[in-house]
C-alpha cells in the first residue's frame, strides 16, 4: 500500500539531497572534527559550513547556532540556563498550548519554587497579550512561546511578545520547531534571544536540533564535559546529521515559498472541501494567522482514533488530537485550553501537508473522508441522533 | 500506534451487530460525549424471556470501544441473563485476544452496559456504575460511595475490577475504569482500595508520640518542616526556614513568596496545626523577621 503522508507535524522524510549530503560521513569520512589530523579535519570543514546553512537560513551569525540532539534537548537548555544566569527571578512565563517539551519543564520549576503564568488563549487559539503582557515583570527569568503551534499551526505574534519582555529585562526563547522553514524568521532583526529548531521537522533526519543564542546573551551549558561548540554542548557532535541538517536549512530557504503558495493551496482545497462535504465540521484555530500546511479539523459525535485507523487503512497517514490516541483520558491540552468543546476536541484530526504532498493525494482524502464520519456516525449513539435529526 | 490483536482490528473494520432492536426487552447505556466514549446496548430475548436471541450495539469511541461492543454482543447471543451477568471485562479482553492495558477501560464499558441493561429489565437495584462525565452520578441510590468524582465512579465498582484483573497499582486502576485519570485528587484512597482488596496494608498513619526527649523533638520538628510543610510552600512558590527551637517554641522565618505575604499569619498557623498533631500538643511557632 503506498502511503498518503499527512504527518509531517509529527515528522518528515529526509530529502534525498539531504541524505546524500550525509551519506559519507558513516563508513568513509567517520573522522572526528576535534581530532589534529587531516582525517578529522575535513569533517570539522563540513561541519562549519553546516553551521553556515544554519546561520544563513536564521540570518544569524555562525557562532549563534549550537547544535543539540533534538528540539527537546534545545527548549530544556534554554529554560535552565536563563534560570541560571538570573538565580534573583523567580518567575517564568509560557503558554497553556505549548509543546510538552516546554510545558513539563517549567510545570515542574512550580515545585521548585518558581511561579510560573501559563498565558491562555482564545477560542481560535490565539495569545491573550493583555494577559501576557500583566505578567511580565522585574522578576521574570524567562519567556518561552511558541512560534507556531504544532496541533493548529497557529502562530504567535513573537516580536511583540519579545519585546515586551526585553523591556522587561527577562530574556525571551522562542520554540521555532514547526515555524522555522515555513515562515520567514530573521533573528538579524529579531528581539528574540533563544530559538529552538528540530532538524526531522524540515526534511533531515531525527536526532539532530539546533539551539540559537543570541550574541551577547549569558548562557549556561545543559550538557558540559567537553568543549564541543565552544564548550556550550559537551559531547562528539553528530557530524553526519549537522551536515544533513546544514543542507536540510539550505534547501528550507528555497522552497519557503512553495510552502506559502502550492503547500497553502492544497491545504485550503482540503479545509475547504472537508467543510463543504461533512455537517458539523469546524477548524480548529480557522480564523487565526496559521502555517501553510497545518488542517486542524474536528468532526462532531466521533472519535478521533477510529477516524485515524480508518485512514490508516487506506494508507493515510494523519493524527488527532484526542484522548484515545495518547492514552490519556483527556483530550489535547492544546484543543482544551482553546476551549473547543469537549464533543469535538475528541473528533480532531490534524493533516499537516509539506512539499511532497500531492493534489492526486489530497483529492483522496476529500474522496475518503466523508464516508468515513458518515459510517461513524453512523455506529455512534449521538451520531445516529444527529442523523435521525437531519433525515 | 497501538498494538492491536488481529481480533481487534477485525471487530472494528468489521462491526458485528451495530444498530438498535426497536423492540428490545432490555436496553442498557453508559458513557457520554464528554467523557470521549459511550454505549448503547439491545437485547432481544426469547419468549421464555430467559435466552439472549439478538443483541446490538451503538458506540462512540475508539478503535477498542468498538471491538469490545462488537465481542460482547457476539458473546451474548444464546447465552442466559445469568450466564449474561456472569461475563467479566476480562472475559471481553480474552475474546478479542487481549487488549493494550490503557485501553481496558473498553471492556469494562462493555461489562458496565450489560449489568445496566438487565438490572433494568429486571427491575432491581442497578449495579455500580462508573461512566458519567456529565451528570455526576448517574443512580443516586447506587451502591457504595463516589471516590473518583471527575468520573463518578465508586469504591463497590472499583473493588470489584481490581478484585476480577487483580490490579496492584492506581495506574492499572485507571487504565481499567478511568479513576483518578481526571484531578487525580482520589489516588490516594484508590491505593487503600488496592490495599484493602488484595490484602496489603497501607502505610500505618503517622501519629504523634507519647513521648519525646529534647532532642528527638527537635530533630521530629526538623523533619516534620521538611517531609510535610516545605514542600506544601515550593507549591505556592514560598518557603520556609527553621531558624530555632527553644523547648516547645519553633521559631521560622517565611522566605520566598511567604516572606511579606499577607497570609503569612494563617501560614504560621498552618505549621503549628501540623506540628503539634505530629510531634507534641504544646508547639509554639512564632514568625521571626530574620
Amino acid at each position: 500500500m503506498k502511503e498518503i503522508y499527512l504527518d509531517n507535524n509529527a515528522t518528515t522524510k529526509v530529502d534525498e539531497a539531504v541524505f546524500e549530503e550525509m551519506r559519507p560521513y558513516f563508513c568513509e569520512l567517520y573522522g572526528n572534527p576535534s581530532s589534529m589530523h587531516f582525517f578529522g579535519g575535513q569533517v570539522q570543514g563540513k561541519v562549519v559550513e553546516a553551521r553556515n546553512r544554519v546561520a544563513n537560513l536564521l540570518g544569524a551569525s555562525p557562532e549563534e547556532i549550537i547544535f543539540t540532539a533534538c528540539g527537546t534537548e534545545s527548549d530544556n537548555a534554554a529554560i535552565r540556563s536563563a534560570l541560571e544566569v538570573f538565580p534573583e527571578r523567580r518567575h517564568v512565563i509560557t503558554s497553556r498550548v505549548e509543546h510538552p517539551a516546554v510545558l513539563t519543564q517549567c510545570r515542574n520549576l512550580t515545585h521548585k519554587g518558581y511561579r510560573v503564568t501559563e498565558i491562555g488563549v482564545d477560542g481560535e487559539g490565539r495569545l491573550n497579550m493583555d494577559e501576557y503582557k500583566a505578567a511580565v515583570d522585574n522578576n521574570t527569568a524567562i519567556v518561552s512561546l511558541m512560534w507556531a503551534n504544532n496541533e493548529t499551526g497557529v502562530i504567535f505574534p513573537i516580536e511583540e511578545a519579545a519585546a515586551i519582555a526585553k523591556a522587561k529585562g527577562a530574556l525571551f526563547h522562542t520554540d521555532a520547531v514547526q515555524a522555522v522553514g515555513k515562515i520567514p524568521i530573521n533573528m538579524a532583526t529579531s528581539a528574540v534571544d533563544l530559538l529552538s529548531i528540530s532538524g526531522h521537522k524540515l526534511h533531515a533526519p531525527k536526532g539532530i536540533g539546533v539551539l540559537y543564542v543570541r550574541r551577547g546573551t549569558p548562557f549556561r551549558p545543559f550538557l558540559v564535559g567537553g568543549h564541543q561548540e565552544k564548550s556550550r554542548r559537551a559531547g562528539t557532535e553528530n557530524t553526519a546529521a549537522i551536515i544533513a541538517l546544514g543542507k536540510a536549512c539550505e534547501l528550507a530557504a528555497t522552497h519557503m515559498e512553495i510552502e506559502n503558495t502550492q503547500v497553502k493551496a492544497m491545504r485550503d482545497r482540503l479545509q475547504d472541501a472537508l467543510i463543504a462535504s461533512i455537517p458539523h465540521a469546524r477548524i480548529n484555530g480557522g480564523l487565526a494567522e496559521r502555517l501553510p500546511n497545518t488542517l486542524s479539523i474536528a468532526f462532531e459525535f466521533v472519535e478521533g482514533e477510529s477516524i485515524l485507523m480508518l485512514l490508516s487503512e487506506l494508507g493515510i497517514c494523519a493524527s488527532s488530537g484526542s484522548a484515545c490516541t495518547s492514552g490519556s483520558l483527556e483530550p489535547s491540552h492544546v484543543l482544551r485550553a482553546m476551549g473547543v468543546p469537549f464533543t469535538c476536541a475528541h473528533g480532531s484530526v490534524r493533516f499537516s501537508l509539506s512539499r511532497y504532498t500531492t493534489n492526486a493525494e489530497i483529492d483522496s482524502v476529500i474522496r475518503e473522508m466523508p464516508p468515513i464520519i458518515e459510517r461513524l456516525r453512523q455506529m455512534s449513539p449521538f451520531g445516529r441522533e444527529f442523523l435521525k435529526g437531519k433525515a | 500506534m497501538w498494538d492491536y490483536t488481529p481480533i481487534v482490528k477485525d471487530h472494528f473494520l468489521n462491526p458485528r451487530n451495530v444498530g438498535d432492536i426497536p423492540d428490545a426487552d432490555a436496553v442498557g447505556e453508559v458513557g457520554s460525549l464528554a467523557c470521549g466514549d459511550a454505549l448503547k446496548l439491545y437485547l432481544k430475548l426469547d419468549e421464555n424471556k430467559d435466552k439472549i436471541v439478538d443483541a446490538k450495539f451503538q458506540t462512540f469511541g475508539c478503535a477498542s470501544a468498538i471491538a469490545s461492543s462488537s465481542a460482547l454482543t457476539e458473546m451474548l447471543k444464546g447465552k442466559t441473563l445469568d450466564e449474561a451477568l456472569a461475563i467479566s471485562n476480562k472475559e471481553i479482553a480474552d475474546f478479542l485476544g487481549g487488549l493494550p492495558e490503557e485501553k481496558m477501560h473498553c471492556s469494562v464499558m462493555g461489562q458496565e452496559a450489560l449489568e445496566m441493561a438487565i438490572a433494568k429489565y429486571r427491575g432491581v437495584e442497578l449495579p455500580a456504575q462508573s461512566h458519567d462525565h456529565d451528570h455526576g452520578p448517574a443512580f443516586p441510590d447506587q451502591e457504595g460511595e463516589i471516590v473518583c468524582k471527575c468520573y463518578g465512579i465508586t469504591d463497590v465498582f472499583l473493588k470489584k475490577v481490581i478484585e476480577t484483573n487483580r490490579l496492584s497499582t492506581p495506574e492499572q486502576v485507571t487504565h481499567f475504569t478511568k479513576a483518578g485519570g481526571g484531578c487525580g485528587g482520589c489516588i490516594p484512597k484508590i491505593k487503600e482500595l488496592i490495599a484493602e482488596v488484595m490484602g496489603v496494608r497501607p502505610e500505618e498513619p503517622r501519629k504523634r508520640p507519647e513521648k519525646l526527649s529534647n532532642m528527638k523533638k527537635m530533630q521530629l520538628i526538623q523533619e516534620v518542616l521538611e517531609r510535610d510543610i516545605r514542600p506544601l510552600l515550593w507549591a505556592d512558590g514560598g518557603d520556609l526556614e527553621l531558624i530555632d527551637i527553644d523547648g516547645s517554641r519553633v521559631q521560622v522565618a517565611f522566605r520566598k513568596a511567604c516572606a511579606g505575604c499577607a497570609s503569612s499569619g494563617n501560614t504560621a498557623r498552618m505549621v503549628e496545626i501540623k506540628l503539634r498533631d505530629l510531634v507534641a500538643e504544646d508547639i509554639v511557632v512564632e514568625e521571626v523577621a530574620a
